[in-house]
């Protein structure tokens, strides 16, 4: 069973708390000159996403939580899970809509992502930084605004919903940066 | 690419202008500025506090100072005047926001004063030191309280006849829980540090004087308050600047806390550097009556110039 002890508490780090699985968000390290020190770390639960305060006393270790990111091909969704695969070993795994949370409006089949998993239960999926989506629905753009810089909103083939140029038209494929949710260019 | 940039060049000039500034405040109260080794053979028993190691080739060993104390106790005992030193002191393990492991330690001694006295020279120290540029911050008042009112005040209990317990509980109600079992010591610290100083206004100077004598390090027993000893520390807003004693001379008290401090070691599984046993033959020999103060330079630094991270004013932040 591996440990970490405060003093390698870092952001990022993830530890097995309350019987759920914590990322690191910030460490503090607080200490009266003459006095115990102490870690307050703020810790986000990997499960429901909330996150906490905790404080340590110094030196203290903490169990470290068995999480792995694994790179999944998505392959379809059945009305209430999304299926992933590994492309390697052809192993298939189920993500329910909490852990997937808004990655799903991103997500077209055969994409690449990378799903987090605990204990082989996975608990959270990152989309390919950039994705290709039809435009399944947007308003006709006015000829020549195409200087002004102007946008508008666009339904995509995934279901989210992006900002994009007046000139771009439904049916459409665009390039979009799934970190920050905005458009990049027409492909 | 590696990062070679220096990190805290808007604090560069402030921090010449604040090391020439104190030496002013001293000179201009005769008060002289001394040097004592970095590098020693033994290291203090403190719990709380540990020394680094270092090791020359052929096989010496030292210590980095924690701070100046012991050697220039012995300057004291051995009849220097009032003294003062700007040194660079080193404490493992502390790293953080308000902590480096390396900083500036401003070190002073004054002959026949006590700690409220002492104390007050350190509030006058910081406003001089304030109003040295129209741009620096300065703080607005100050608050002397004894560390039983403050925990009576504030939390309703009595530091000296409370235990662990029933303060971890007073914690609790104060949704502050910690993992990992703490002393009636440690909670205390926690509940200074958690709960009682992030209260403290921002712009305002407190004092805090008179520690429960488990505290004392140091500090010589308090005459009028039994169970304490004679000991402070000055916060600006939440932020510990400064600590003083009365200084403790009696050689007997200093032995007991030693050995109490070198069980505790043991009983923790902490290492046990050597003892230096120089400060214990200076005490027999006779520490005048004196009190003392050690004041971080880089804190001080922050609060003038209203920054909030250490490393704002220190170029080379070791990571």
């Amino acid at each position: 069973m591996a440990t970490y002890s405060t003093n390698e508490f870092k952001a990022g780090l993830k530890l097995l708390l309350d019987g759920d699985p914590q990322a690191i968000v910030e460490n503090e390290f607080v200490k009266p000159g003459k006095g115990q020190a102490f870690s307050r770390v703020k810790l986000r639960n990997l499960r429901t996403g909330r996150v906490l305060e905790k404080t340590f006393k110094s030196g203290e270790s903490v169990e470290a939580a068995d999480v792995m990111d694994t790179e999944m091909q998505y392959l379809y969704n059945d009305g209430e899970f999304w299926h992933f695969m590994v492309p390697d070993t052809f192993e298939q795994y189920a993500v329910g809509e909490a852990a997937l949370g808004d990655s799903g409006q991103w997500l077209k089949e055969q994409d690449i992502c990378t799903v987090t998993l605990w204990n082989g239960e996975p608990l959270s999926v990152v989309p390919p930084s950039f994705t290709e989506l039809k435009i399944t629905q947007c308003d006709p753009g006015l000829r020549g605004d195409t200087a002004q810089g102007g946008t508008k909103p666009a339904t995509l083939e995934s279901g989210a919903v992006v900002k994009v140029p007046l000139f771009v038209e439904e049916g459409e494929t665009v390039k979009v940066d799934t970190r920050n949710g905005e458009y990049v260019s027409r492909v | 690419m590696t990062d070679w940039r220096p990190g805290a060049a808007p604090a560069r000039a402030a921090r010449a202008r604040l090391l020439a500034g104190l030496r002013a405040f001293f000179a201009a109260r005769g008060v002289l500025e001394v040097e004592t080794p970095i590098l020693s053979r033994g290291a203090p028993q403190d719990p709380m506090l540990e020394s680094w190691e270092a090791q020359a080739p052929g096989g010496e060993r030292g210590y980095l100072q924690t701070s100046p104390e012991y050697p220039m106790k012995r300057l004291l005992a051995d009849g220097a005047p009032d003294i003062y030193q700007i040194a660079r002191v080193f404490r493992g393990g502390e790293s953080g926001p308000r902590h480096n492991p390396e900083f500036t330690l401003l070190e002073w001694y004054r002959l026949g004063l006590d700690h409220h006295a002492l104390a007050r020279e350190v509030v006058a120290l910081i406003a001089d030191q304030a109003a040295q540029s129209p741009d620096w911050h300065a703080p607005r008042g100050c608050e002397a309280i004894a560390y039983a009112d403050l925990f009576r005040s504030t939390l309703g209990v009595d530091p000296a006849e409370t235990n662990a317990a029933e303060l971890e509980r007073v914690a609790g109600d104060h949704g502050l829980v910690i993992r990992g079992g703490l002393d009636r010591d440690g909670w205390l610290d926690a509940l200074i540090s958690l709960v009682i100083a992030p209260g403290f206004p921002p712009d305002r100077l407190t004092i805090l004087f008179d520690y429960p004598e488990s505290q004392a390090v140091l500090a010589r027993p308090c005459a009028d308050r039994p169970g304490y000893a004679a000991r402070f520390e000055l916060y600006w807003g939440d932020l510990e600047l400064a600590n003083g004693y009365h200084e403790l001379t009696d050689p007997a008290v200093f032995r007991q806390r030693r050995e109490r401090d070198i069980a505790q070691r043991r009983a923790r599984g902490q290492p046990l550097p050597p003892v230096d046993d120089h400060l214990e033959a200076a005490l027999e020999s006779g520490l005048p009556d004196c009190a003392g103060v050690a004041l971080g330079v880089d804190r001080l630094l922050m609060r003038l110039l209203g920054v909030s991270r250490i490393d704002q004013v220190i170029d080379f932040r070791w990571a």
